[in-house]
């Protein structure tokens, strides 16, 4: 085996990293402690990006993912605390059929992925400066020949969804208000 | 440098782990986490198509970031269903949740 570049040697790192964080969330059976291996496997995604050389989504991966999404879900672990803690199991009836579905979708995704054109393919340097990369992206994201549309419809769609949460986690209506009805 | 190869057998594990998290789970907030892994493999595979085999353009990126947005309104909704339905039901274990079985 050729000796490792330093590069591959910090993805092989933090792909162990990750790859055993992620087993961590699905395997606790503390919830917070998964909530906790989440946070770590967000961070490892977010390395992996900066290897690919897209650094504006490896902070956006850090803002959002981090930042929001994994707080989000500490505070809703929080919330139900009482009975997350408190079941009997954590792993539902059929878990046994889960665990071999999911090695034979991941043996499928590699048969699969060894057909793509360029699987033991390296890359090739980025022609441009690293900083006109977010520029592009940019300009891509308002552009009306580039993805101005997708990028309304996401915007529409976080209001959408921000308002769908609001409405969804009001408390029930008092007792008193249901003799007009 | 690093082949393609590493980085699609990375988001596959991944995805299985995640998978795996969402199907055999009874706690609906893991059954979330699970989704959240399998949304971050599909990110790392489409970051990793775009550097390897269509860097000139920025479609990849910006199919990565209308991920992170249906990624975050996923858990908003998601976790106010969750704690809307432990308000009303005092549970959060989905196979407990079984008024809609016929």
């Amino acid at each position: 085996m050729p000796a490792m570049t330093v590069v591959q040697i910090i993805f092989v790192v933090t792909a162990i990293i990750t790859f055993l964080a992620a087993i961590m969330v699905v395997a606790s059976p503390n919830l917070i402690h998964s909530a906790l291996w989440l946070v770590l496997t967000l961070g490892g995604v977010a390395v992996v990006f900066l290897l690919l050389e897209a650094a504006f989504l490896a902070v956006v991966q850090v803002a959002i993912y981090i930042g929001a999404i994994a707080i989000l879900v500490i505070f809703a672990v929080m919330l139900t605390r009482q009975v997350s803690t408190g079941l009997a199991s954590q792993v539902n009836r059929t878990w046994w059929l889960a665990a071999p579905a999911a090695v034979i979708l991941f043996a499928g995704l590699i048969l699969l992925f060894s057909q793509v054109a360029g699987f033991q393919g390296l890359a090739e340097p980025l022609v441009k400066e690293p900083g006109t990369l977010v520029v592009d992206l940019g300009r891509a994201l308002v552009d009306a020949q580039g993805y101005v549309l997708p990028f309304e419809v996401a915007s529409v769609l976080l209001l959408a969804a921000m308002i769908g949460a609001i409405v969804i986690a009001l408390p029930p209506a008092p007792v008193v208000e249901e003799k007009s009805t | 440098m690093i082949p393609l190869s590493w980085y699609l057998v990375l988001a596959a594990a991944i995805f299985c782990v995640g998978l795996y998290g969402a199907l055999a789970r009874r706690n609906a907030v893991a059954i979330l986490m699970g989704i959240e892994l399998m949304l971050n493999a599909v990110n790392i595979n489409l970051i990793a198509f775009w550097r390897y085999l269509n860097p000139g353009s920025m479609g990849g990126q910006v199919f990565a970031i209308i991920v992170f947005a249906v990624a975050a309104s996923e858990a908003a909704v998601g976790l106010a269903l969750i704690i809307s339905i432990y308000r009303r039901r005092s549970t959060v274990a989905a196979d407990e949740l079984n008024l809609l079985k016929w």
